[in-house]
């Protein structure tokens, strides 16, 4: 390693980190909508069971699975060792500081909008991973599949968790907001002819994903789709 | 010398030293003149305290014209005040309203220790231009300006990142006190141009590591110092920075 030198260790090598972990989770969260959307078939989960069956059992699937974990754990433990870094950059805060004069509330809200993002996180994982991977789905469906719709109803009668998984959608919406375009600008990708496709496909693909995800409680509760 | 009416509160930060802890202090400033500088009004307020046996405020400046960097002051919670593209040695009073309250603060930062009051220490910009922010030629005569053709968009851009004059309002105004605007514009500004090119990737790298050793904060690209660059030096040079970092680092078999 001797040759790359302190390239990760120095802050611009933190920040790619940070950027090239942020992309992949971008691409998960494609893929993760991308299956959910199934269930707006509303053919009772059929086709949703059969996506969830698939990234259950394939390999590819399983061993992306690992690499995905092990990308979001080095993105919250990187943010969080720049997060303190930071703080110590700037010991004395000021006594008014216009930061909106300069600056959108969500871009220097990262780390909030992140841990909001983690809590819902580890909610999400108890509400569904949990259950497929470790104590198991009760039954099944008309394809034989483990019924992982049936969980989802189950789950999305709550209207507590309801409210609460659309409001923390809001959340990753602002955290995509700022993280889409930020990536490429980290990654040197800042140029007169990319900058406005990354502008605006960061801000249409925060949105629309956001609003998938959090249509999808809704749409149960609300029993748009059953 | 005032013989304007406007009539002001400012709030400014009163520090002794690096090691004793600075609290705002009130002082009340009538007849001020709306065609004064920032500076020159507090030329005033300094007038009074003197003539009333008190210390009178430390602050930096130089030139006075917006060129030498040296003027700093964070006014109502922006570096060099409220309006775009200019230093404080330009901002004049005519942009404030009678009775408005103004606090000034020091630019605060790690990096940046407070000497007294609104002056800090800002030689850590001078390390890090030290540190690679130079190219090396020969002695003797200079050549002929058109021996190295450079086309206009890239002499341009070079002029750009060049006209940073290293105040540091971008790490003033930064939430992570982070320079890289700073440092970028000055690596940009010889990268840009042939004769940047020999150092080109040991100046990327030994800047940006005299940078993180000096405390600055890590850049999380909210385009606040970007806003706030008295010389509207662009995040441009931040991505390219970025991209020579990078470039040095796994491409060039160089290594620092």
């Amino acid at each position: 390693m001797s040759g790359f030198g302190n390239a990760f260790s120095s802050s611009i090598g933190k920040k790619f980190i940070m950027g090239v972990t942020g992309l992949f989770l971008i691409l998960f969260l494609i893929v993760h909508a991308g299956i959910n959307s199934l269930i707006f078939l509303d053919d009772n989960g059929l086709k949703f069971n059969i996506g969830a069956h698939f990234m259950a059992t394939n390999w590819i699937i399983r061993a992306g699975e690992y690499i995905l974990f092990v990308g979001l754990l080095v993105h919250i433990f990187q943010a969080l060792r720049l997060t303190i870094q930071n703080r110590k950059a700037r010991p004395e805060r000021y006594v008014v500081n216009n930061g909106n004069a300069n600056s959108k509330w969500y871009s220097r809200s990262m780390g909030l909008l992140g841990t909001l993002l983690l809590i819902f996180l580890v909610i999400h994982l108890k509400d569904f991973w949990v259950v497929s991977r470790f104590t198991g789905i009760p039954t099944v469906d008309a394809n034989g599949n483990e019924d992982l719709y049936a969980v989802m109803r189950e789950k999305f009668q709550d209207p507590v968790r309801v409210v609460a998984y659309v409001l923390l959608m809001i959340s990753l919406c602002y955290h995509l907001l700022h993280g889409f375009a930020s990536a490429f600008q980290t990654m040197g990708w800042n140029h007169s002819k990319y900058n406005g496709i990354i502008k605006s496909v960061g801000v249409w693909y925060s949105i629309i994903i956001s609003i998938i995800f959090a249509l999808m409680p809704i749409a149960v509760y609300t029993g748009l789709i059953n | 010398m005032s013989t304007g009416n406007m009539n002001l509160t400012l709030k400014v930060w009163r520090q002794k030293n690096n090691k004793t802890k600075g609290a705002l202090v009130d002082y009340q400033l009538s007849d001020i003149s709306p065609d004064m500088s920032f500076l020159e009004m507090f030329d005033v307020l300094n007038e009074q305290l003197i003539n009333k046996g008190e210390e009178p405020v430390v602050f930096d400046h130089d030139c006075r014209e917006g060129i030498c960097g040296m003027c700093s002051m964070f006014i109502n919670g922006r570096p060099h005040g409220p309006k775009d593209l200019v230093t404080t040695c330009q901002l004049h009073m005519r942009s404030f309203k009678d009775g408005d309250t103004i606090v000034v603060e020091p630019w605060r930062a790690a990096a940046f220790p407070v000497v007294k009051d609104l002056t800090v220490d800002r030689s850590a910009f001078d390390r890090v231009i030290a540190a690679g922010g130079f190219i090396s030629v020969n002695t003797g005569n200079a050549q002929d300006a058109n021996n190295l053709p450079i086309p206009k968009m890239q002499a341009d851009a070079a002029f750009e990142a060049a006209a940073c004059i290293g105040c540091g309002a971008c790490v003033a105004t930064c939430k992570n006190a982070s320079a890289m605007l700073f440092v970028s514009a000055k690596i940009s500004q010889l990268a840009l141009l042939p004769q940047g090119q020999p150092e080109r990737y040991r100046r990327v790298q030994s800047m940006v590591a005299q940078m993180d050793a000096e405390g600055f904060g890590n850049c999380t690209n909210t385009g606040a110092c970007e806003a706030e660059c008295p010389k509207g030096i662009s995040l441009e040079n931040i991505a390219r920075m970025n991209r020579d970092f990078a470039s040095a680092k796994f491409i060039s078999e160089e290594t620092v």
